[in-house]
């Protein structure tokens, strides 16, 4: 009998593996063996893709990718999106779906309009915006020509002055980042007891003071969550700077940390997998950082 | 319905005093009123100007799609609307540019990793959700551990071991590295456990194998969840622009993403903006429709935690 059970066991044993089978053979395949591999990657001191030959094993990677103009210009370039379009974003979106909860008629409408841009192709929409801010010689543009209407002179910011170029990148990032959030703050916000309200509204307590001391911190789990996906999100920014600039992001000089990455590994510049190794696991260290002290800040401070 | 006070005289006899105070609460009830009043257009009015942000890049892709190439390059200052639309950039980005096979690849390509993914995750839920075995949970902690690792940090191997395999420009290579997806078996594990105990053991009683069991009893009671995350996948698929850019040179091969790209630098032999903003229509119309049929579904799987990109 016991025996019969333990063949019964064992069977099923067997049986669930093989249901789990394809699953695990394509994370090992395309996500355990990749991970460690591109550790070895990095460390390994000029490679060479086409023999697979290296000289030998250190740190040469992480040095050359920290000295690279083009990488501290990424860097740059990505901390610049990060440190402007996250918080913004997030206010924002906050107002937006504070707004949206204290509606009722049309507020469907509003919420599937918003929603829009995340079922958009970054790359295709991304040359609207293109073509709604590029300075060409035929027209200034349609946002040039609103600036001129408020008295400001035409600027080009797809092909000009770096500023120019960052402010198009932040607002468009801003522009695909926000359906995400304002989904995610919606629903935070429609599932907070409407009996905290009810009571406030009894005592007569101001909306202002509803709002910091019953909503924000009943939603404050979900803004740590955006704020952490956000940073994150941000930090790997890529897509949307193609379809503004065009592949050749490190002539438009608004590469990101990304973009470094799959420059180094494939095009004109690329062939060199142990520089991208090394640029992406410092991508990596700088997520990891970040995420670590938005957990230990939203935990200090819920004390 | 009639109350029964309502014959009763009033219990309260007025004053002039207190016919004070009542219309002094209400004028203040009226000015409340009124600062809600205004409160709510205000709200209004910013809201719709978001609405505005949100969809002023599709109406300019439409109006601009519509516009011949002479008239809009003729335009010095951008009109607003026109007066005489003309279909012939659509014929032109049909034409001149291969966007039927950019189409046509995505679409192949969205298929075949989409439904990959829906067979893998079933199968893996289910053997998390249903069936008993040796070190269950310590392989399913493994996979909620691998939901970290950012694609970013394994792109780089796949591309050496796809383009070593001489895997580069086949759908072979597309659609492999795309299937996986932890988060999905984590939803639909969490789902396959909702169907109750009883229901598997009534199927054990009547000898049904455990095969028959999720095809007949699990997929049914959890398609919603199935078509979520089918759903999700497609527009997931439909957008992916990285690994399809690192592993297609042959422009036969591109998806969408990569073909806009191409039409953008390459594209009509002259910049012809016209006919590019039809191409972009055309390219982002099937998902938007998508959207539209399936709205309440793709909202809320999103925000069960699907993030872009």
């Amino acid at each position: 009998m016991n025996e019969r059970k333990n063949k019964l066991i064992s069977e099923k044993n067997h049986k669930a593996w093989l249901y789990l089978l394809p699953a695990l053979l394509f994370l090992i395949a395309f996500m355990v063996y990749p991970l460690i591999d591109v550790l070895i990657y990095s460390v390994e001191e000029g490679y060479n893709f086409a023999s697979q030959t290296y000289f030998g094993v250190g740190g040469y990677n992480f040095s050359y990718v920290l000295h690279d103009p083009y990488f501290l210009q990424a860097l740059k370039n990505t901390f610049i999106l990060v440190v402007i379009t996250v918080p913004l974003s997030t206010i924002l979106a906050l107002l937006i779906s504070t707004g949206l909860s204290s509606i009722k008629p049309l507020r469907d409408l509003y919420q599937t309009i918003y929603f829009l841009p995340y079922v958009t192709n970054t790359l295709a929409v991304g040359l609207v915006f293109m073509i709604l801010f590029q300075k060409t010689e035929y027209t200034d543009g349609l946002v040039n020509l609103v600036i001129h209407f408020f008295g400001g002179s035409s600027v080009d910011f797809i092909d000009g002055p770096y500023w120019a170029k960052m402010f198009v990148l932040c607002f468009y990032t801003i522009w695909v980042v926000m359906p995400f959030k304002i989904l995610v703050l919606t629903s935070a916000l429609a599932s907070v007891n409407p009996d905290y309200y009810k009571a406030a509204k009894v005592d007569g307590t101001p909306k202002l003071r509803v709002f910091t001391r019953i909503t924000l911190p009943m939603i404050s789990p979900m803004i740590v969550y955006l704020v952490i996906t956000g940073f994150i999100g941000a930090f790997k920014a890529y897509s949307d700077a193609v379809a503004l600039f065009g592949t050749d992001l490190n002539a438009a000089g608004m590469n990101t940390i990304v973009g470094y990455v799959y420059d180094m590994l494939y095009g004109d510049s690329g062939g060199y997998p142990s520089y991208a190794s090394a640029a992406a696991i410092i991508l990596f260290a700088i997520v990891l950082t970040v995420t670590c002290i938005n957990l230990l800040v939203s935990r200090s401070s819920r004390k | 319905m009639e109350h029964p006070l309502t014959t009763e005289p009033p219990l309260t006899t007025e004053t002039p005093e207190t016919a004070e105070v009542s219309s002094a609460i209400q004028t203040k009830q009226k000015n409340t009123r009124r600062t809600a009043l205004i409160q709510k257009a205000v709200i209004y009015f910013l809201l719709t100007i978001w609405a505005l942000i949100v969809l002023f890049p599709f109406y300019w892709m439409v109006l601009t799609s519509v516009k011949s190439y002479g008239a809009y390059n003729a335009e010095h200052i951008p009109a607003l609307f026109t007066l005489s639309p003309t279909l012939q950039n659509y014929v032109d980005a049909f034409t001149t540019v291969p966007l039927v096979g950019y189409l046509l690849n995505t679409l192949i390509f969205t298929a075949a990793t989409t439904i990959l993914m829906v067979a893998v995750s079933v199968l893996a839920a289910y053997a998390f959700a249903r069936l008993e075995f040796r070190g269950k949970n310590l392989v399913f902690t493994l996979f909620l551990s691998l939901m970290m690792i950012p694609s970013e940090l394994v792109v780089i191997t796949n591309f050496v071991t796809i383009t070593n395999l001489g895997l580069r420009s086949t759908f072979t290579g597309l659609v492999l590295p795309s299937v996986t997806s932890v988060f999905y078996i984590y939803l639909l594990k969490e789902n396959f456990q909702q169907v109750p105990d009883e229901l598997y053991r009534a199927a054990k009683v009547d000898g049904t194998s455990d095969l028959k069991y999720l095809w007949k009893v699990m997929i049914p009671i959890c398609r919603p969840t199935i078509v979520t995350i089918t759903i999700l996948k497609i527009i997931e698929c439909w957008n992916s622009y990285v690994w399809p850019r690192l592993i297609t040179d042959d422009p036969a091969y591109y998806l969408v993403s990569n073909g806009i790209q191409e039409i953008r630098e390459n594209g009509f032999g002259r910049e012809n903006i016209p006919a590019m903003m039809a191409a972009v229509v055309v390219i982002s119309l099937p998902l938007i429709v998508l959207f539209l049929c399936f709205r309440k579904k793709i909202m809320s799987g999103v925000s069960r935690g699907g993030l872009k990109g």
